[in-house]
């Protein structure tokens, strides 16, 4: 099957507009004999759930959690970004398209980043409108911030709780339709498998979290929303729940894969004390704007400082290495986050590391106080002001703008980071691959759409701080009610779409026999002990840096531990309840296959490319020297893969990039 | 540490439960109380036994998700926060732990420590929003302009994670922290104004329809709310009503 992407003609700026003044509609009257199921209510789902029973669809939407409003995307602290140029700085839908484009190493769609570019100041008029309360400047116009790896100040946000706040605004949209009837809403429920008939989805297996029930749900076309599989490696900034079984099972099902193997590291994470942590916290990018970071300078330090005999504190500034300002004066502790997390591995690998397990560096205030409290002394009037009060001064101006980040950082690991500098250590965080989507966001399946985090295809290898909860917005306020109305006005004649047939009737007994398995095995070892060993493989072999030695090691030991886990698995408990361990054994599962591919598909990508680092490509001399080496020669393409049984065995598909509007260049931010 | 634990275990809502003692040991003063209850799960799991169900998800403190009664506080001793952000160093070695479900009739047991808060969920249904077309054709967002205190304060109000801490801590399970937060995010805002008095008529007949308590102004629910939600916004949720019914 050749990929067909579906990119309109014509000049990039106008492609979104000659498209929608072309596509069929549906009749308001028709739309109320044509269902829709969205599945994940996150801010990509949830928009999209509301805005299509707003538009008269019939929605059924679905998550795993208890309310639409607990979905991942509520964790979001930093910001959205929007190109609204409101500051007066030089911003434009060109120039946010230009680096998105750039800030994911050109590896993502033109034309679907320039889509995402041209409505991303809608989405602020929309949530405004639904009541999100942005920051406000005094004029009481909305406030801005910047991000790393762009010159503009184009990020609106809510205190260090956007995505909450953005996430609560399409809740309140949905409840709006909940009550009108237009979206049935099915918490705690979990979408097991995809129905298809005659090559269309068609609908969904589900399984009531609570009862246990396994559940058919039907419609006209089905939308996949379920956020990233970044739990693959056990350890991540997700939430527990967050999954890829419905990415997973849509791809058995025909749906490609893409770029499985562009994960983001994020450098300022909260590092991991012991072998019980559960998760990994994110503290917000946001705190490169004032933090500085630094290792020891010398290793006799850096060792007294893993034992514990020396302190931060007591190191002298000129024993001191900063190393991002060191090897990127132009950005220095601001440069993208591929770039930052590398960095600080680096450091730790050669053993300048400063806690107990060697995998963490510092992110210090102390010259943010020193200096806001300069400047508040002279705002002042204070004369000849002591170091104690600068200080003081300078502390309080940090507590205004990141007091919840320290006091959060304070609760997890019972140090003051207003006295000593903060640890910080990189983490995987968000998943750039996903579900291959043509332009109307639909996948090589008739019928089936994903949106937000579990598609591919607007970061490339690399995503900004600030665009995933553009992305995920814009997919469902504005990109998808558009595109799906386009197909499904082939559907006004179908009628109600039934259950009873074979088709729903052979997946639900797939589901049924996959849960009655897991339930019968009786191994010897938990869910999480297979799921543990798994993110080991992950994070040592297909982690920031990959060789091609590792990765076919990886790929065996992800296939061994798959085969063992089949054997050995033990889940306690019943079909016909409440089963939280059922819950997580299938959800393991699909990691343990999808893991396999991920490494596949980083040993085809020779090259350095976003947050990956491939250590067999690397630029040899210049200025550029040690750093990471694309190849756009060779690998300007999607990796999209086929389903073929076992992960080894997928087929490789390439959509070839093509870069028409932005000319590729190394990314520099020396 | 080591440590006993007295933990609420019911099978579904309509089997009766009872206290279990639980034992664990090794446990880390670095551990999240969450991730206490994981090493006693694989310890259960190990053994073939069904582990304890709790609710949890993002684990840091804003999905509010996670609830649990430990000790007798809603999200256990230590303040302004959630149960995952809750560290096992707050507790001491051979200490006896009491973890319960939130506990208020509009909340009924699902199973073990997990309760169904769909009675929240209907509240919002009833009007906690603001009735908007999705359709990117609104108006731009600076042409309202709104204090910065208007907008700070509708963000505190709005900072509210439905985690139900102000009902399963208040001695007449009254949501009104909760609903009033909503009611004032909303009142705050210009955009807000035009459904007020049918927003605040129906969320709170909507509440009590729920079978949750009155507001007896005894602030229980404040000192417990993870997000410092201030008792304000069941004064202003009041003088909304009171307003409304003129
Ligand atoms: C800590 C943190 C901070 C972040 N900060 C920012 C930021 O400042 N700015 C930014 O732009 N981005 C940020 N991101 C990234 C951004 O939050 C996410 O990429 C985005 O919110 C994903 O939205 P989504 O709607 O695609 O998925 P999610 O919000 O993850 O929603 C997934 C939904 O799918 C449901 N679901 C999953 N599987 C199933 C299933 N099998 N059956 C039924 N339902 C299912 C879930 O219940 C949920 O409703 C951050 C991410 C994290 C982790
Ligand atoms: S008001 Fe506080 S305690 Fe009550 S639900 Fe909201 S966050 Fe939880
Ligand atoms: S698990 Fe999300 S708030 Fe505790």
């Amino acid at each position: 099957m050749a990929l067909d992407s579906k990119v309109p003609e014509g000049p990039i700026k106008d492609k979104w507009t000659i498209y929608k003044d072309k596509i069929n509609l549906v009749n308001p009257a028709n739309k109320r004999n044509i269902d829709i199921i969205v599945v994940g209510t996150g801010l990509a789902g949830g928009s999209a759930a509301a805005t299509l029973a707003e538009l008269g669809y019939n929605v059924k939407a679905f998550a795993y959690q208890d309310s639409p409003r607990r979905a991942h995307s509520i964790a979001a602290q930093g910001g959205i970004n929007a190109a609204k140029n409101y500051q007066g700085d030089g911003d434009s839908n060109y120039r946010l398209f230009y680096d998105t484009v750039k800030g994911g190493d050109y590896r993502s769609r033109e034309a679907n980043v320039h889509r995402l570019a041209e409505v991303s100041g809608n989405i602020i008029d929309q949530c405004v409108a639904q009541g999100v309360p942005f920051a406000r400047d005094y004029g009481g116009l909305l406030d801005n911030r910047s991000f790393g790896g762009v010159l503009v100040s184009r990020t609106f946000y809510a205190k260090g709780q956007t995505g909450q706040q953005l996430l609560l605004g399409c809740y309140s949209a949905m409840n709006r339709q909940i009550a009108r009837g237009k979206i049935e809403m099915f918490n705690r429920h979990e979408m097991l498998d995809v129905v298809k008939i005659d090559g269309k989805a068609r609908g969904i297996i589900a399984r009531n979290l609570i009862t246990g029930e396994i559940e058919r749900h039907s419609a006209h076309a089905v939308v996949i929303a379920t956020g990233g599989y970044g739990n693959v490696y056990f350890l991540s900034t997700n939430a527990m729940g967050s999954n890829a079984t419905a990415a997973w099972k849509i791809h058995k099902k025909g749906a490609f894969f893409a770029n499985p193997c562009f994960t983001q590291i994020h450098p300022t994470c909260i590092p991991r004390s012991g072998d019980y942590q559960s998760k990994l916290t994110l503290m917000s990018e946001s705190l490169r704007n004032d933090g500085r970071i630094w290792v020891p300078a010398r290793i006799e330090d850096a060792k007294l400082i893993q034992q514990g005999k020396l302190k931060p504190t007591e190191i002298a500034e000129e024993n001191r290495d900063y190393y991002l300002e060191r090897r990127y004066p132009a950005f220095g502790n601001l440069v993208p986050r591929d770039v930052a997390s590398r960095a600080a591995k680096e450091r730790c690998d050669a053993g300048y590391g400063v806690n107990a397990t060697g995998e963490a560096v510092y992110l210090d205030f102390a010259s943010a106080f020193e200096r806001y409290g300069k400047e508040q002394a002279k705002i002042h009037g204070i004369k000849n002001p002591s170091k104690e009060k600068i200080k003081e001064l300078g502390q309080a101006i940090i507590e205004q703008k990141y007091g919840n980040l320290f006091q959060m950082y304070e609760k997890i690991i019972a140090e003051n980071p207003y006295e000593t500098p903060m640890m910080i250590y990189p983490a995987t965080h968000y998943t750039m691959g996903g579900v291959w989507v043509d332009y109307n966001l639909m996948t090589t399946v008739e019928g089936l759409y994903c949106i937000g985090e579990a598609n591919f295809s607007d970061h490339g290898a690399n995503r900004l701080g600030a665009s995933a909860l553009m992305q995920g917005l814009a997919d469902g306020y504005f990109v998808l009610p558009y595109t799906i109305g386009d197909y499904l006005s082939n559907d006004i004649r179908t009628g109600a779409i039934p259950t009873d047939t074979k088709e729903f009737d052979d997946a639900e007994k797939e589901v049924t026999d996959r849960i009655n398995f897991f339930l019968n095995n009786k191994g010897t070892k938990s869910v999480d002990h297979f799921h543990k060993r798994l993110g080991k493989v992950m994070w040592d072999k297909v982690g920031m840096s990959r060789n091609e030695k590792d990765l076919k090691a990886a790929m065996a030991e992800i296939k061994a531990i798959r085969e063992e886990f089949w054997k050995d698995v033990m889940v306690p408990g019943a079909a016909n309840e409440m089963n939280v361990e059922l819950e997580k054994a299938g959800r393991v599962a699909d990691f343990l296959e999808l893991g396999e591919l991920f490494a596949k598909d980083a040993l085809i990508r020779n090259e350095s490319c976003g947050g990956h680092f491939r250590e067999e490509s690397v630029e040899l001399d210049g200025e550029q020297k040690g750093e990471a080496k694309r190849n756009d020669k060779d690998f300007a393409f999607v990796s999209a893969w086929e389903y073929k049984g076992e992960p080894a065995d997928a087929v490789l598909h390439k959509e070839q990039l093509e870069f028409k509007d932005i000319e590729l260049k190394q990314r520099s931010y020396k | 540490m080591n440590l006993t634990l007295k933990i609420w275990r019911q099978k579904d809502a309509g089997s009766e439960g009872q206290m279990v003692d639980y034992k664990v040991t090794d446990i880390s003063e670095h551990m999240s109380f969450l991730e206490m209850l994981d090493v006693l799960n694989e310890q259960l799991v190990n053994a073939g036994e069904q582990p304890v169900a709790f609710d949890h998800d993002c684990r840091e403190g804003i999905c509010g998700m996670c609830s649990l009664y430990i000790n007798g506080e809603a999200h256990g001793p230590d303040r302004g926060i959630t149960t995952c952000q809750l560290h096992m160093r707050m507790f001491k070695d051979g200490e006896t732990i009491t973890i319960e479900p939130f506990r208020a009739s509009a909340f009924p047991v699902i199973k073990d420590l997990i309760v169904d808060r769909m009675a929240f969920e209907r509240i919002q249904q009833a009007g906690g929003y603001i009735s908007v077309n999705t359709s990117g054709n609104t108006q731009d967002a600076n042409s309202l302009p709104i204090s910065k205190h208007a907008a700070d304060e509708a963000m505190d109000a709005a900072a509210c994670i439905g985690c139900g801490a102000c009902v399963a801590t208040c001695k007449n399970s009254s949501a009104m922290l909760f609903v009033g937060a909503k009611v004032s995010q909303y009142a705050l805002l210009p955009q807000g104004q035009i459904e007020a008095a049918d927003r605040v008529k129906n969320m709170v007949a909507q509440m009590d329809l729920e079978g949750f308590g009155n507001c007896t102004n005894t602030g229980a629910c404040e000192v417990e709310c993870p997000k410092g939600i201030s008792l304000d916004n069941i004064a202003r949720m009041n003088r909304e009503l009171m307003k409304a019914n003129l």
